[in-house]
């Protein structure tokens, strides 16, 4: 398409001009979540005072961690302009592989074993997104299902449990403190200052998000496109094993189905911390936001003495307010323009 | 030959001859492997198939309808469970205590219009707020849940109502109810999709959704009646199954989207949206129940049903990548 230069003006009219109540609107929408995450914590804490108490702020820090540690990884790909239904599945492949590993070869190899195992899988998916350029959507959904069976088939159906609970130092990672504080925590905080840096201050996250924004445009600048999808899938991999290592560590015994479902929870904690799924947007400090609204939202009813299907309902009202306000100020226009 | 017509009647007939092949392999197979005496392709066993494929098949077919016009829907499991609660709850409320019988078609009516008021819903969302139709039914899949666990909390619900279960178990030319409802519905979405204007405005918008609104298509209401649609299939699968099995879990329907989605992109339906068609779909729906009960019928257990249908749902996406001549020159940049 040529510019013409009634084009040119128009583009240039448009850039100029701004109106103030857009800019408003603009600026409410990118902190929103965060302005909503301050009055939510306000609110239960004017509700039930022992809400910001540090136990309490531990206690939901820490049962959201494994579901954080995972949303960590899910949002370098969906930032990649794709997506992952196959965290969950994958989460509980690698809960029940450490845990047998652990009584056979014990907790110093079975780790970096589960690891490895892990990443293998994350490499697959890697490969026939990013290599092959299959859409993720429908290659993680089969994963989703083929990692399911491939978990089912090694623990032959059986729930895995660690022969001695007591004698083994395997329990650290889920229920272990470290400085006064629970390693779960540590971890999540670790791994999300890490990524963090890693997203925001390298040149691969530059390509990340260059290669969610537009990707033909990032081919065409000499960015290895494929080769950064793929690494944003083994990213998410290697987040998904440290979550699994984490519930393998608090629980010490697992069931086949552990991470059910958890694919669309981690999916819902990205989106609510406002990467599109369009890709090209999202930081991993909104991520943690996400999670930890998520996780303190679901405390703060149970704290009230509602039934804790409440936050489901009141999860699904957040999340759909959260993208609508978010696409709202991008566009000027609280109604979609759609006839 | 046009170019492409090759690959377009490769593609079109590819889920049809996978069909054969299943059926092929597990006979044979099943020679040798099985521990029953029956024959896998017993005329009784494919009866039974068709039944089976129900609940699944008659959501395929409105997720059929939202998928080609570029939407999808992750809630269908939940409007399941809800339709469900609401047909076994609604027969034992005590307003309808005098009707005998007649509180038949009355549960039935309210579990249908509550899947189709909650398809709706998520219809005008996505229309009004603009927001993207996975987002918008990734989050009413949580908040329908949550619906479905204020019925009962954690408990089963429960009802047997006789006549119901007698109109649900009665065969019809050889035909369980199931299975004519799955025809049924079936034909009408076909019918839908094929020869009305609302089906090819469907298939415009999905395709090309900045053509469609120029060609002066009102965008938001055609999606807002396919998502209204569906709501009303999910509901009706649930009152099918549930009239002939009287008892409903909090999370029953769960999964159920993704097998659906695994169907239809079986079927040949494009994830983006704007191709695809419900016989695509049937087929989509029927390989699916071939492979679990084939391989249940070969000694395989229930994990090597999960991986075979994931691994196959990746080659099959894999295929149509390499026969699609479009997607070929997206390859080279």
């Amino acid at each position: 398409m040529s510019v013409t230069q009634e084009n040119a003006g128009d583009l240039r009219e448009g850039i100029m001009a701004t109106p103030t109540k857009q800019q408003i609107g603009t600026v409410l929408a990118r902190q929103g979540i965060l302005i909503a995450f301050a009055v939510f914590m306000i609110a239960f804490t004017l509700a039930n005072p022992k809400f910001l108490s540090v136990d309490n702020v531990f206690s939901v820090v820490r049962s959201s961690a494994i579901l954080g540690v995972m949303a960590l990884g899910v949002t370098f790909v969906v930032i990649s302009g794709n997506l992952d239904l196959s965290v969950g599945s994958m989460m509980s492949f690698s809960t029940i592989v450490v845990l047998d590993l652990h009584d056979k070869i014990g907790p110093a190899l079975a780790i970096p074993a589960m690891f490895a195992m892990t990443l293998c899988l994350g490499a697959f998916i890697g490969f026939l997104v990013g290599y092959l350029r299959l859409n993720s959507l429908i290659v993680t959904l089969g994963m989703l299902s083929a990692i399911h069976g491939l978990t089912l088939t090694y623990s032959g159906g059986q729930n895995m449990d660690i022969a001695d609970k007591e004698g083994t130092w395997f329990s650290v990672f889920g229920q272990g403190t470290a400085l006064g504080i629970p390693v779960p925590i540590l971890i999540f905080a670790v791994l999300a200052a890490l990524l963090g840096v890693v997203l925001a201050k390298t040149a691969f996250g530059r390509k990340v998000y260059a290669v969610g924004g537009n990707g033909t445009a990032a081919t065409f600048s000499g960015i290895r496109r494929a080769r950064t999808v793929f690494n944003c899938y083994m990213i998410s991999a290697a987040c998904v094993a440290t979550a699994g290592l984490i519930q393998a560590s608090r629980s010490l015994g697992s069931q086949n189905t552990v991470g059910q479902g958890l694919e669309l929870e981690v999916l819902a904690a990205v989106i609510l911390g406002g990467a599109s799924l369009l890709g090209g947007s999202g930081t991993i400090f909104k991520t943690v936001i996400g999670v930890l609204i998520l996780g303190f939202i679901q405390n703060g009813l149970l704290l009230l003495g509602l039934q804790f299907y409440v936050q489901f309902v009141v999860t699904w009202v957040i999340i759909i307010l959260a993208v609508w306000l978010d696409i709202a100020a991008k566009r000027g226009k609280l109604w979609s323009p759609i006839a | 030959m046009q170019p492409g017509a090759l690959s377009k009647a490769l593609k079109s007939g590819a889920i049809w001859g996978f069909i054969v092949l299943e059926l092929i392999f597990f006979s044979v197979a099943g020679e040798f492997l099985s521990l029953s005496d029956k024959a896998f392709m017993d005329f009784e066993n494919m009866l039974l198939l068709l039944k089976q494929s129900a609940p699944i098949g008659i959501i395929a077919m409105g997720m059929t309808l939202v998928m080609v016009n570029g939407n999808i829907d992750l809630s269908v499991g939940a409007t399941f469970a809800i339709a469900a609660i609401i047909l076994l709850d609604s027969m034992t409320w005590p307003i309808f205590a005098g009707l005998g019988d007649w509180v038949i078609p009355v549960a039935w009516l309210l579990a249908l219009m509550a899947g189709t008021l909650l398809g709706a819903l998520n219809g005008l969302i996505v229309w009004k707020t603009g927001v993207d139709a996975f987002i918008v039914t990734l989050g009413s899949m949580l908040g329908f849940r949550g619906i479905v666990f204020m019925f009962n909390g954690e408990n089963p619900t429960s009802h047997l109502n006789w006549t119901l279960v007698d109109f649900a178990e009665a065969e019809f030319l050889g035909l369980a109810t199931a299975s004519w409802f799955l025809l049924a519905v079936t034909l009408a979405v076909w019918f839908l999709m094929a020869r009305t204007v609302h089906g090819r405005n469907a298939y415009a918008i999905g395709d090309n959704r900045e053509a469609a609104v120029n060609a002066g298509i009102r965008v938001g209401p055609h999606m807002m009646i396919n998502f209204a649609i569906i709501g009303f299939l999910a509901a009706l699968s649930a009152v099918i199954f549930y009239s002939e099995s009287g008892s409903v879990n909090p999370n029953d329907g769960q999964l159920y989207e993704l097998w659906v989605i695994t169907a239809v992109v079986l079927g040949g339906t494009k994830i983006t949206g704007g191709a695809g068609n419900v016989i695509g779909t049937f087929g989509g729906v029927i390989a699916i129940q071939l492979l679990r009960k084939g391989l249940g019928h070969i000694g395989a257990d229930t994990s090597t049903v999960n991986l075979v249908i994931g691994l196959i749902l990746i080659a099959v996406l894999f295929l149509d990548r390499q026969l699609n001549v479009k997607g070929k020159e997206e390859l080279k940049v």
